[in-house]
């Protein structure tokens, strides 16, 4: 069959999988509809749920201003697919394109797409993992069940890690009043994400909030008593603390396991794909019936010198799916790129976090508007004379601007005035992130064009 | 022959009735600029997304009056401070704060939503009053004192001293009129003086408020007691004034505008009476399509600023035409088509960034409801003239009288 022929033969009748029913996956088959795919459709879930939307669950569902039975992601229209939920995927058969099934099934595809996202990285010890009154929060289950020991008075929550998930959770705690306290290895919350700088307004935040913030230290271990519901934590500096509740929040896990030996380039750190979200075989070779989006996978950014870039962003999942989408159904030359710059936000203590770019690898930050003392001001990150990333505390609405910079490799340090300059923001200050990513020297690559079909890149090469 | 400059031609009140082909004809030249010490004029849609959010741009009015355009004086003499959608951060931030403490969410989340019924009630009742009437002027019956009625209510202000009110505000709104012949001291003295009155006539309502506060939000406004403190005594004056005026001026825009749409469109308004849901995106198409505020000309860039290649220099006027970027056809298919069906209807009708319209959720189900009971109870309505006469303001923009026929009204 000829390229347009097949084509045509699979928006017409072709068969279409896409493994993970969350947020990339429901996109995606709502932009093939929506494109006019009119061949079969099949979403694989692990979970017996429909998709649903987990922002809320680490938010308004623990502070119980929202159901966790009610986060159902929003229908954008009618997807018309198969849906098999509470079945996980289990293998791939890449020459016979069949997806197996944990119930023995098989699912046979013309294309794939994989959008199996993540899943919280458990508490290592799985004896301490195991203990009533330790929980991880991920899924709707895990924040039905986290919910209802909340509700039931704890004397204090144990949080293991700083990162986003863990200060939303403290969060949460003191504002229903319950005692927290927090272990984060770093010197700061949201250090790893965000650098030493703004880690100390969040450590500020978790303080002011009654939170016991201990940094630099390492859990331990975690004890049960004699009928095995947790009672203490144990820490590095030797400390104890009684609880009976923990929450480990130590990051994620890219669900890829159900892929070893497939021959897909799937690893710990995701499924890498190209540009256009087509799927590399472990030998570096694009496939071009196999696409991925969402949290599991890894595509190299253009803009952040083609570092393969995996992002654990809302936003993110539904860019890339569209994309992903778009691109299984359409000639190559239709194609589109993924090149959504990375943000994300976030929501604690009263605080709106928000971030455009890619913080970490900005080795310098400036303040250009507002003041960390009064924990509302952007902070712009640069990276080799570029502004590379943007912060926002409670001052979301200008971050589009700072996109821009982003998007146009503005220059670093930022020199023009801007209003609510004070005098702590004329100069830049090393961002003290613990372990400085060092990208690779290059040329300049900005991007251009607002919708995704005009979208382009403009390339600059290096200066010397 | 001279041709008057594009800039002149927007303001002449000849054009007030259409100036969409003007703004055709601006969006050619992205960036304009006509003449020495005057307005940059932005017209494309994503430029004034841009803008909106760039931090080199102040709507400050001290660096509006050193730009050119003379308002300092004025705010002395009145002796009131500069409202918040005259000020730049931290100061807009703090004061937009307060306020936002009796208006919305997080701390008054349901405020606008819990006067749904009483919306309902003031629209029913201004519908009944036009009785058996064969023609209504909409403007003086039923758009102007709607949301006047509504604004009242919410800040505390008796409706009885609305005609009071009425003398101050007008000379306040036409002072927003930009006026390009140069010479308009007159009408800036009027303004002053109607603020200052204006000022004086709420400050009475507020030291009643001090002493006895009830449920409104100029009781609020003194009492407050939010992480940010209380608003001094002028502030709680400029924002009243200020909430007192965009409250029901725009409004009184939105509706008729509406109105009159619907009545080009008679498929629409019969659709919207058979689907009242259909009235949400109806209001957003409106505010694309004949947004209230056509352009904002209040902002001064304090760093040298580049616009598709145009560099404005710093300390010049900005004007962004919100209208002409709301029918950009790089942004939207077919711009000129008012179609309610739009998968995409985003606009600039509220701005946006810092100064996204403050009272967006109340403009929207006012006009909603609005429109809605109108469509659904008037009988036969059309329009008598067509263009209806226009108001002189080219900013707040919208029609003096829209006279309908109509066979009576339904219950």
């Amino acid at each position: 069959m000829a390229a347009e022929d097949f084509l045509d033969w699979l928006r017409r009748e072709g068969r279409i999988v896409i493994v993970g029913a969350s947020l990339a996956g429901l996109r995606a088959a709502e932009t093939l509809r929506a494109e006019g795919f009119a061949g079969s459709l099949t979403m694989i879930g692990d979970e017996p749920y429909e998709p649903y939307d987990r922002p809320p669950l680490s938010k308004a569902v623990l502070l119980g201003k929202a159901s966790p039975h009610h986060t159902e992601l929003p229908r954008r229209r009618e997807i018309d697919a198969k849906w098999r939920l509470g079945v996980a995927a289990t293998g791939l058969d890449m020459g016979a394109k069949r997806v197996r099934l944990a119930d023995g099934d098989e699912v046979e595809y013309d294309r794939l797409l994989i959008a199996t996202g993540v899943r919280a990285r458990p508490w290592p010890k799985e004896a301490e993992a195991q203990l009533d009154g330790v929980f991880v929060l991920r899924t709707r289950d895990d924040a039905v069940g986290l919910h209802r020991r909340l509700k039931a008075s704890p004397r204090r929550v144990f949080v293991i890690g700083a990162g986003f998930t863990g200060s939303e959770i403290a969060s949460a705690c003191r504002e229903h009043g319950i005692e927290v306290t927090v272990a984060e290895r770093a010197g700061a919350p949201l250090v790893g994400a965000l650098g030493g700088v703004v880690g100390a307004v969040a450590a500020e935040l978790h303080r002011d909030n009654g939170v016991d913030l201990r940094t630099g230290v390492m859990v331990t271990a975690l004890e049960g008593d004699t009928v095995g519901r947790v009672r203490a934590a144990h820490l590095s500096d030797g400390s104890v603390i009684e609880t009976d509740l923990v929450v480990v929040s130590l990051g994620a896990t890219r669900n890829t396991d159900w892929l070893a030996g497939s021959g897909l380039g799937a690893g710990p750190r995701g499924i890498a794909c190209d540009a256009g979200c087509r799927a590399f075989d472990f030998r570096g070779i694009v496939t071009d019936d196999i696409f991925v989006a969402g949290d599991v996978a890894r595509s190299p950014h253009p803009l952040f010198g083609y570092q393969f870039l995996s992002l654990e962003h809302w936003g993110n999942a539904i860019t890339q799916a569209e994309i992903a989408a778009h691109n299984m159904i359409s000639a190559s030359a239709e194609r589109r790129p993924h090149m959504w710059v990375p943000a994300f936000w976030s929501s604690q203590f009263g605080v709106n976090i928000k971030s455009v770019g890619v913080p970490s690898m900005g080795d310098q930050i400036m303040i250009t508007q507002g003041s960390l003392a009064e924990r509302r001001f952007i902070g712009v990150y640069g990276y080799q004379g570029r502004v590379i990333a943007a912060v926002s505390f409670d001052n979301t609405r200008w971050l589009e601007f700072y996109q821009r910079l982003i998007e146009t490799a503005a220059p670093f340090p930022v020199e023009f005035p801007t209003v609510d300059r004070r005098p702590e923001g004329r100069q830049p200050i090393p961002s003290d992130f613990p372990d400085p990513s060092l990208p690779t020297h290059g040329p300049t690559v900005t991007l251009s064009g607002y919708s995704p079909s005009d979208r382009h890149l403009v390339f600059t090469p290096a200066r010397h | 022959m001279t041709h008057a400059s594009l800039l002149r031609r927007i303001t002449d009140y000849a054009n007030r009735a259409n100036p969409y082909p003007l703004y055709t004809e601006l969006r050619k030249t992205p960036v304009l600029h006509e003449e020495d010490g005057g307005p940059y004029l932005v017209s494309s849609y994503w430029d004034i997304e841009n803008l909106l959010h760039d931090p080199r741009i102040s709507s400050d009015a001290a660096n509006l009056a050193a730009a050119g355009a003379d308002e300092a004086g004025g705010i002395e003499q009145t002796g009131l401070p500069p409202s918040f959608i005259r000020l730049d951060p931290p100061e807009h931030d703090r004061l937009r704060r307060i306020a936002n403490r009796s208006f919305g969410p997080p701390h008054s989340p349901r405020r606008i939503d819990s006067m749904r019924g009483e919306l309902a009630e003031i629209v029913s009742g201004l519908i009944d009053g036009l009785a058996d009437a064969q023609q209504i002027d909409l403007v003086d019956q039923f758009a102007y004192p709607f949301p006047v009625t509504v604004i009242c209510r919410l800040l505390g202000v008796p409706r009885e001293d609305e005609p009071r009110f009425r003398a101050w505000v007008d000379p306040l709104v036409a002072s927003l009129d930009p006026d390009t012949s140069g010479n308009d001291t007159e009408r800036k003295r009027a303004a002053q003086e109607a603020r200052m009155q204006l000022g004086m006539y709420l400050a009475g309502l507020v030291e009643q408020r001090q002493k006895e506060p009830r449920d409104d939000m100029l009781s609020e406004l003194v009492t407050s007691h939010g992480p940010d403190g209380p608003m001094t005594m002028m502030e709680v004056l400029s924002t009243a004034v200020l909430l007192l005026i965009a409250g029901h001026e725009t409004t009184v825009n939105l509706i008729t505008n509406g109105m009159l749409t619907l009545l080009r469109h008679p498929e629409i308004l019969q659709r919207l009476r058979e689907d009242p849901g259909l009235a949400v995106n109806i209001v957003e198409e409106l505010l694309r399509y004949e947004p209230p505020v056509q352009l904002v000309p209040q902002r001064t860039c304090i760093a040298d600023i580049e616009v598709r290649g145009v560099t404005i220099p710093k300390g010049s006027r900005i004007w962004l035409v919100l209208a002409a970027g709301n029918r950009d056809p790089e942004r939207f298919q077919d711009p000129d088509r008012f179609d309610p069906d739009r998968s995409d209807i985003q606009h600039l009708g509220f701005g946006s960034g810092i100064h996204s319209c403050f009272g967006a959720p109340l403009a929207r189900l006012e006009t909603q409801i609005a429109l809605t009971e109108l469509a659904r109870r008037l009988d036969n309505p059309r329009l008598v003239e067509d263009p209806p006469p226009y108001r002189q303001n080219a900013v707040l923009r919208g029609p003096r009288h829209l006279n309908i026929g109509m066979d009576g009204v339904r219950p």
